[in-house]
């Protein structure tokens, strides 16, 4: 099956700093891989650099066989990749009603989809006309993902959803991250091994700017020894 | 032993070295050189400017931080001398109280403000400096009673300034003395700290700097500098109004000096100081005479008009901070 | 834009007004230097609501923004005196016939300004805010002179058109007919830019953008595209402003956007940056407490602006409305 999305040695550096020495992973479509590894391993800024947010100085990356290397974010967005912040990037000023409506590039917000946005994240319908800055942390996370699913997209890009959740969300974000399984391909960073256990297809591990571990993640869940040396934890344990 | 009067920091290009040379040893001789009233008033004023653009530098160039407020100091200064010496009595006594009293009053106001912004971003910084600026400038044209209002203050100094030639030297010895000095601080461990945090702040801060603690410290020191200039110019001028320390026009002037000279060099205070004060007083006539020549043209004489020097002195500035920010300075080095 | 959630600002613009009420001789008296206050501060607010939305939405800090303000006045003033005969005519529609046209200009050539500065002065330096502070205090300069050269250095007397002069009795209150033209224009551009900025998409997109300019391109959006018509319309708001202002204070001078920066700065920075709602309550709050002060306690008018300022930020340190960023 060909790569949804392809990373070929990617180098990013931002301004003195060496960021991503050499990326090299795929992401096949229709799963959802896991990327994971400890803090400042360089997940996001790889997430980032897909997004065109930083710019790789050196190396390729295909989505969809064309190079989006040097593609603009906008563009990228047009293209189908939607991309989910760590820090949610909700617009608090905004109701969550018209965060949703900024999102729908295409026009107006179809009933059904929004429907089913609905019946995965019930609290959205009833703060639809609250300003976002007042909803809390699992809400707003909740929205964040709406968002980036209003319209179909080809690809998501999401950024440690489950992060300063309470158990009981995080459980309603792997049933929701479930059915999205079904519709589109994600690439998740995550530093909650038990959240990226449930979910993941396939698992990226990342030390220091490097691609460390690639494989099933059926396989790292069973060989704990494997989790010890790269993820420096043993199963079972979260954030 | 030029090297360490110098702190190290040498001019490092044979033109500058001359220029720098001639700015020196033209000031030292002003008044055998270049008699007559004006060329002295000339000479004075470079001195000072000199001081001052050069501790204006100290934010801008070295630290990387824009003020608006630094006229504010040199008026503090100016006024301290000038209300001392106008209600107390010219007295020497007096005249050390008036610029402690101006010193003290220089390094509460610029601690204040430094930690009010400083910890904002740089624009809201400059905001805020062009506010008490403007209030001070507001302050000192109300209180007439105390700081002569819009017309100023005259005042007589103690016997030995009174004489032009010793003032002259006061002056001139006083502001290259705190140049020196300045050249010092840029050279120190200090100084190297403050570089680091203009170019990196990010990094300074991880490398376990407190950058707030050193931009207070550069902004205290270059306000009590300025402060000092304030003090010479006034004992100059025997004089001290709004418009020779605090007008907005001066605060202009010290950034079109500082940038066209070179900002962070400190020598490019001194040769921005320079051509400026000189084009201020002789360029204009020849403004004069090409705008008289040119009278048939339409356009030309407004635009070659005496009083409009700002608008290519401006023009000039804009093209520095694009292509040349390291001034004329950086130009013949880099030769 | 939320003023719909957070009233205490405006209930505080309402209590220095309810406050002033005991202060003044006679209820007259306050109508009076409240509608002035009012004035005052709706031309405040259109000569600043251009620089709070630049800064908020593409961080950037305009310096120059008192040359669009001087620009606007001068190319509405050059209109304005060249048509006297329809400015000293007694009827409205001949005043109109000359004030339209005056205000267009104004507008047309500050936005043209602000589209030259765009692209040539600010583009080359996005990013880099000691550059931006140097590069646009210098067009600020530049085009100052550029005012001596082509209009003289002289100050110029802009005398009001006819039907704008002189005051209406409400009773015993006296009220300026042009102070409260200054109100109606004020309300209008308020409510003008309420509506886009609150119902249009465009609107929406640059609420979101002045939050997180990064996000809004991740959802698929060019905003840069936008930057330069905010730019534009800013510098056109300016001009609006300075031509009011100049009719206001019935003469020019190259400098006078400049005088004028030093107040557009306290209020945008009492307003919050980056917040329109916020330049609207912060330039009336201004307004007002200068036109009460200036009666009460002329010495301490001019610096009440700043201890205004000291006073909200003590209260709120990010302004009134903090827009994000």
């Amino acid at each position: 099956m060909a790569e949804l999305l392809a990373l070929r040695g990617v180098n990013t550096r931002i301004g003195q700093y060496h960021i991503l020495h050499g990326v090299d992973f795929g992401v096949e479509p229709n799963s959802l891989t896991m990327l994971l590894g400890r803090n400042g391993a360089g997940k996001t800024t790889c997430l980032r650099t897909i997004m065109g947010l930083w710019r790789a100085s050196a190396g390729s990356i295909q989505f969809d066989g064309a190079d989006i290397a040097r593609t603009l974010t906008p563009e990228l967005a047009r293209l189908g990749i939607a991309y989910v912040p760590e820090n949610m990037g909700i617009f608090a000023g905004l109701t969550v009603s018209e965060n949703l409506v900024l999102a729908a590039r295409h026009g107006p917000l179809d009933a059904k989809r929004l429907d089913w946005i609905f019946a995965l994240f019930p609290a959205l319908k009833k703060f639809w006309h609250s300003f976002a800055g007042n909803l809390s942390g699992g809400q707003k996370q909740m929205l964040a993902i709406a968002r980036a699913i209003v319209e179909p997209r080809r690809l998501l890009l999401v950024d440690e959803p489950s992060k300063g959740l309470a158990p009981a969300i995080v459980q309603a974000m792997i049933d929701a991250f479930q059915e999205l399984k079904r519709e589109t391909t994600l690439l998740v960073v995550e530093q909650n091994f038990h959240f990226a256990r449930a979910l993941g297809d396939a698992v990226v591990v990342m030390d220091s700017g490097r691609i460390v571990h690639r494989g099933r993640m059926a396989e790292l869940a069973a060989d704990e020894a494997l989790q010890q040396r790269l993820l420096g934890l043993a199963l079972d344990t979260h954030q | 032993m030029i090297a360490r009067l110098l702190s190290g920091d040498l001019p490092r290009s044979r033109s500058l070295a001359v220029a720098l040379a001639l700015i020196v040893l033209g000031l030292a001789a002003a008044p055998f050189v270049f008699p007559g009233t004006r060329s002295l008033n000339v000479a004075a004023k470079v001195a000072v400017f000199i001081l001052l653009v050069a501790s204006y530098d100290l934010l801008l160039g070295y630290t990387g931080i824009v003020s608006f407020a630094h006229t504010m100091f040199f008026g503090i200064g100016g006024y301290g001398v000038a209300i001392a010496a106008a209600k107390l009595g010219p007295t020497w006594w007096n005249l050390a109280l008036g610029v402690v009293a101006a010193l003290a009053l220089a390094l509460a106001l610029a601690f204040a403000i430094g930690l009010l912004s400083l910890r904002v971003r740089a624009i809201f910084f400059a905001m805020i400096t062009l506010a008490v600026a403007s209030f001070f400038q507001i302050l000192a044209s109300q209180l007439s009673a105390f700081t002569g209002g819009e017309d100023g203050l005259n005042f007589r100094l103690p016997e030995l300034l009174r004489n032009r030639l010793t003032a002259y030297y006061a002056v001139f010895l006083i502001a290259l003395a705190l140049f020196l000095v300045l050249l010092r601080v840029v050279n120190s461990p200090f100084g190297r700290v403050l570089l680091a945090v203009r170019e990196n702040e990010f990094r300074a801060e991880a490398l376990g700097y407190r950058t707030v603690i050193y931009r207070t410290i550069a902004n205290c020191l270059g306000a009590l500098l300025a402060t000092a200039a304030g003090v010479l110019y006034a004992i100059w001028l025997r004089y001290t109004g709004p418009d020779t320390t605090l007008s907005f026009a001066i605060m202009i002037d010290l950034l079109l000096m500082v940038v066209i000279g070179g900002m962070g060099t400190m020598y490019g205070a001194a040769i921005g100081a320079t051509l400026f004060v000189i084009a201020q007083n002789y360029l204009q006539d020849l403004m004069k005479l090409a705008a008289d020549a040119t009278s048939g043209v339409p356009m030309l004489p407004a635009l070659l008009h005496p009083d409009r020097w700002l608008l290519w002195l401006g023009t000039l500035f804009i093209v520095c901070v694009y292509y040349f920010p390291a001034g004329i300075v950086g130009r013949l080095r880099a030769r | 834009m939320s003023l719909r959630s957070d009233w205490l600002p405006l209930a505080l613009l309402a209590a220095i007004a309810i406050a002033a009420l005991p202060l003044m001789p006679s209820a007259p008296t306050w109508i009076t230097l409240t509608i002035a206050g009012l004035a005052m501060g709706m031309m405040i607010f259109i000569m600043a609501s251009g620089l709070t939305l630049v800064f908020g939405l593409m961080d950037v800090m305009n310096f120059a923004h008192g040359a669009f303000i001087s620009v606007g006045a001068y190319a509405g003033a050059s209109v304005l005196l060249t048509m006297k005969s329809a400015t000293r005519a007694s009827s409205l529609a001949s005043n109109l016939a000359a004030i339209v046209p005056a205000v267009l200009a104004a507008m047309a050539l500050a936005g043209a300004l602000g589209w030259f500065f765009e692209r040539v002065v600010v583009r080359p330096v996005y990013g880099d805010h000691l550059k931006q502070i140097l590069v646009t205090t210098g067009g600020l300069i530049v085009c100052e002179e550029l005012i001596h050269v082509v209009w003289g250095p002289d100050l110029i007397a802009l005398p009001r058109p006819a039907t704008l002069t002189g005051s209406v009795l409400f009773g015993d209150a006296a009220v300026e007919r042009y102070r409260m033209l200054a109100v109606f224009v004020g309300l209008g551009v308020f409510a003008a830019m309420w509506l886009v900025l609150n119902r249009t998409k465009i609107g929406l997109l640059i609420r979101a953008g002045v939050e997180n300019t990064e996000m809004v391109e991740a959802l698929g959006y060019r905003i840069r595209r936008i930057f330069v018509a905010v730019f534009i319309t800013g510098s056109a708001l300016a001009g609006l402003g300075g031509i009011m202002w100049a009719m206001y204070q019935e003469s020019l001078t190259a400098a006078m956007g400049m005088q004028v920066m030093v107040v557009i700065f306290i209020v945008i920075i009492i307003g919050g940056l980056g917040s329109v709602g916020g330049c609207f309550v912060g330039a009336l709050l201004v307004g007002l407490l200068a036109n009460y002060i200036g009666y009460v306690a002329p010495k301490l008018a001019l610096g009440s602006n700043i201890l205004l300022m000291v006073l909200i930020l003590l209260w709120r340190p990010r302004g009134l409305y903090p827009a994000g960023k």
